[in-house]
């Protein structure tokens, strides 16, 4: 029995609370790209950048709090950044807006010309990236490491095995909870969110009945803009913040809206759990799970591992084809925004 | 006729004329050994951007998957002309040839078995089932094969080696290698809406580069191939021939310098005839009825499917054809680099700079697909140089020493990312048809 609860120990620690904290980052930057779907019509492979512009400013008003000394130990300076972040990152999205894509919006491109557009976005942001903070690792993390460490855990309870929780990980499980139900607050009971679900869902007929498009379109811009500066700061908090990251992150991500059907933000939730989840079951050495579940005495060689860790990235593209294949409206089609 | 209109007319001659004089002038002030580089870049370039044109200006593909196609064309490179490592063979071949052939077994397994129980509730169960035993079963051979094989003299082999055939056979088989990923991708995400193809896209060609990395089996990852054969003479060799001493002597040339511009010859004289043969087929394909349906379906895509062609056939095919001659250009490209480096393929490079040489070239134009190409190669070999300068220049007056000079100096690398995102801004928002428009035909 002590053997099931290790072994459930061990899952926990490595596999389902890692899974929740990645889970949870890829489906506020899949919310993300959601709405822009929905509302403006495109795949906006700008997103990734959007996150790591968002994530380096909040860097960047840390490291002015840190110098001033300010600190709300015993959580990360950076969610004291954060508002200052995201301020500055709706700034930067409305600006690109008003230059780049109104253009585009009035001449009513194709969504393919749209998404080559926010491809030059994407380069212009990451150059602007590496240009102010470097292409390097920068380490923003402060406060306390652990709220349970293994060696509490283990203390505690006694097993073998520790269940450790870190901060980055609650904060980031929090806080995205936290905004998900902003979101759907806004979404479905506020005047403006009700405007943009119209919006979404009929342009000719919500502009009939009086919805100021320009509007619609900025309170996306906005929304857009501080989940991603949120989404980018908890990576980075989590992992550490390197720009290259965050492109490599857009095909997990759009993998996450596509499976839960693109322009449904219920299912971008859901896509990001289960990219993240099966990102983690996929290339988890299960070996030592084995080890506790099986008697005793038997030896096992390999590392009982379904995919290489260097395969991660295949995990979410693997998923994007089946999905493509059997079902291409995603898990939940026919509801949209 | 004014000059505008005279411009309009012989655009075409005209930009490409200004593109020789800045050739020239490279050769002129620099070097004509730099020059030649250049040019042969700007040839393999073009062939890609040719590629693309294809997919985007033919039938409106937006294929974000260059590099994955450009990475597997220089892996036929390696795969065709590399000598066999016969140790390796005998070591691991047994295994590997067992497990490609139970991937094989299990893939044809899955695709018969699919139509047979489609109206099953558990025909997905059974499905993951046949592939999970495949993927056991394959792992069981193909592991102790791969080990082997990588283990046997890792410093200079460690890998199976190719088949030890001339190199230039590699290019046709790069962009089979292109064409048979490009056919089961497109599969897959053509006839969905548009932008699945370009995420597909680029995830296929994240996964490319990571196979190539990771399976040193078969390229041996990132410790590289060195030393693929040539198809032209070595330097070497030709310092050595009598003949070629004399041809050095009369024209009047340091004997290094002529052969190293004979062999960049070589390799231009080559990559110009495979661009004017695809230049040929492609400008005959837009020219035939096959073009003007393209077109159609590219402008509108349901009256051409009411006219009762087939859209996502048609695309299925251009798809295809565009990858192949993109995988083709990616062999040619590690031919003239005579090395496999799979580290070396990055997005940027690989993938938006040849979107970039595509629309500033004019998409839908063959011949502005090739300037493009030319022109674009050009400025992102001189805009190091210039960037450098500029830079320097501007921050000339502040102290040598001062931190912020040193991060401006080393942001200026950066500058390309977003010069070249600029680019795309600019070329989409003022000049959508590009350098070359194509041509309004009746």
């Amino acid at each position: 029995m002590i053997d099931v609860i290790n072994a459930a120990a061990l899952l926990g620690n490595f596999l389902v609370i890692p899974g929740l904290t990645y889970g949870s980052q890829l489906a506020l930057g899949a919310l993300g790209v959601t709405l822009v779907y929905s509302v403006l019509r495109f795949s906006n492979f700008a997103h990734g950048e959007t996150m790591a512009f968002g994530a380096m400013l909040t860097i960047l008003v840390t490291w002015g709090l840190q110098a001033l000394g300010v600190s709300i130990q015993p959580l990360p300076t950076a969610l004291l950044a954060l508002p200052f972040g995201i301020i500055g990152t709706i700034a930067f999205t409305l600006l690109i807006d008003r230059s780049v894509y109104a253009y585009h919006r009035q001449r009513k491109a194709s969504p393919v010309v749209f998404l080559i557009v926010s491809i030059g976005v994407m380069f212009v942001m990451g150059g602007l990236i590496r240009f102010i903070i470097g292409p390097n690792d920068q380490i923003f993390f402060d406060g306390a490491r652990f709220i349970i460490s293994a060696r509490d855990f283990k203390r505690m309870t006694g097993l073998e095995e520790g269940l450790a929780i870190r901060m980055t990980q609650a904060v980031t499980i929090l806080t995205a909870i936290v905004i998900v139900i902003l979101l759907f607050w806004f979404l479905n009971h506020t005047r403006t969110g009700k405007s943009m679900r119209a919006y979404s869902d009929n342009e000719n007929l919500a502009l009939l009945s009086g919805i100021n498009p320009q509007r619609v379109v900025m309170i996306t811009w906005i929304l857009v803009a501080t989940l991603a500066t949120i989404a980018g700061t908890l990576y980075g908090l989590d992992k550490s913040f390197k720009p290259f990251v965050y492109m490599q992150l857009l095909l997990p991500i759009f993998a996450s809206a596509i499976v839960g059907g693109v322009g449904n933000p219920l299912g971008a939730i859901a896509g990001g759990y289960v990219i993240a989840f099966s990102e983690l079951i996929l290339t988890f050495a299960y070996k030592k799970v084995i080890q506790y579940l099986t008697p005793d005495g038997i030896e096992i060689e390999s590392l009982m591992q379904i995919l290489g860790t260097d395969y991660k990235i295949a995990v979410s593209f693997i998923i994007l084809v089946i999905v493509l294949v059997v079902r291409p409206t995603g898990l939940f089609q026919g509801k949209t925004l | 006729m004014t000059p505008l209109a005279a411009f309009r007319t012989y655009r075409t001659p005209i930009l490409f004329s200004v593109m020789a004089c800045m050739l020239m002038g490279v050769g002129l002030l620099q070097s004509w050994g730099v020059a030649l580089t250049i040019l042969n870049m700007c040839l393999i370039s073009a062939i890609m951007a040719l590629g693309v044109n294809m997919q985007w200006g033919y039938a409106g593909l937006f294929n974000v998957g260059i590099m994955g196609f450009a990475a597997l064309g220089g892996l036929a490179g390696v795969l065709v002309s590399m000598p066999p490592v016969s140790d390796a063979w005998q070591a691991g071949g047994l295994g590997i040839g067992l497990g490609l052939l139970i991937t094989f077994a299990t893939v044809m397994l899955c695709l018969w078995l699919w139509p047979q129980i489609n109206a099953w509730r558990s025909r997905y169960w059974i499905i993951c089932a046949v592939i999970l035993t495949g993927y056991w079963l394959l792992r069981v051979w193909f592991d102790p094969g791969v080990d082997a094989i990588e283990s046997i003299n890792p410093s200079v082999t460690g890998y199976l080696g190719g088949l030890g055939l001339p190199i230039v056979l590699s290019w046709p088989v790069g962009g089979l290698f292109a064409a048979g990923v490009a056919f089961v991708i497109g599969k897959i995400a053509l006839g969905l809406r548009s932008d699945y193809l370009a995420i597909a896209t680029l995830g296929i060609s994240e996964i490319i580069i990571f196979f190539i990395k990771n399976e040193e089996w078969l390229t041996r990852g990132v410790k590289n191939v060195n030393g693929l054969p040539r198809p032209v003479p070595f330097e070497v060799d030709l310092q050595q021939a009598i003949w070629f001493q004399d041809l050095a002597t009369r024209v009047g040339l340091d004997l290094n310098d002529a052969s190293s511009i004979f062999v960049k010859l070589c390799y231009a004289g080559l990559f110009l005839l495979v661009l004017a043969i695809l230049l040929w087929f492609s400008e005959t394909a837009l020219k035939s009825p096959w073009g003007r349906m393209m077109r159609a379906i590219r402008d509108n895509e349901v009256a051409a499917a009411a006219m009762g062609k087939d859209v996502t056939w048609q695309h299925l095919r251009i798809f295809v054809l565009g990858s192949a001659v993109i995988g083709m250009a990616g062999a040619m490209l590690t031919t003239l680099d005579g090395q496999f480096t799979p580290v070396s393929y990055q997005p940027l490079r690989f993938t938006f700079l040849i979107w970039v040489m595509v629309i500033l070239g004019g998409s839908g134009n063959n011949w502005g697909a090739v300037l493009g190409g030319f022109f674009i190669w050009f400025f992102w070999i001189q805009a190091e140089p210039i960037g450098l300068w500029f830079i320097d220049t501007l921050t000339a007056g502040m102290d040598p020493n001062s931190a912020i000079k040193a991060h401006l100096l080393e942001g200026a690398a950066h500058m390309r990312l977003m010069t070249v995102g600029l680019i795309l801004l600019i070329a989409l928002r003022y000049a959508p048809e590009g350098l070359i428009p194509e041509r309004k035909r009746l």
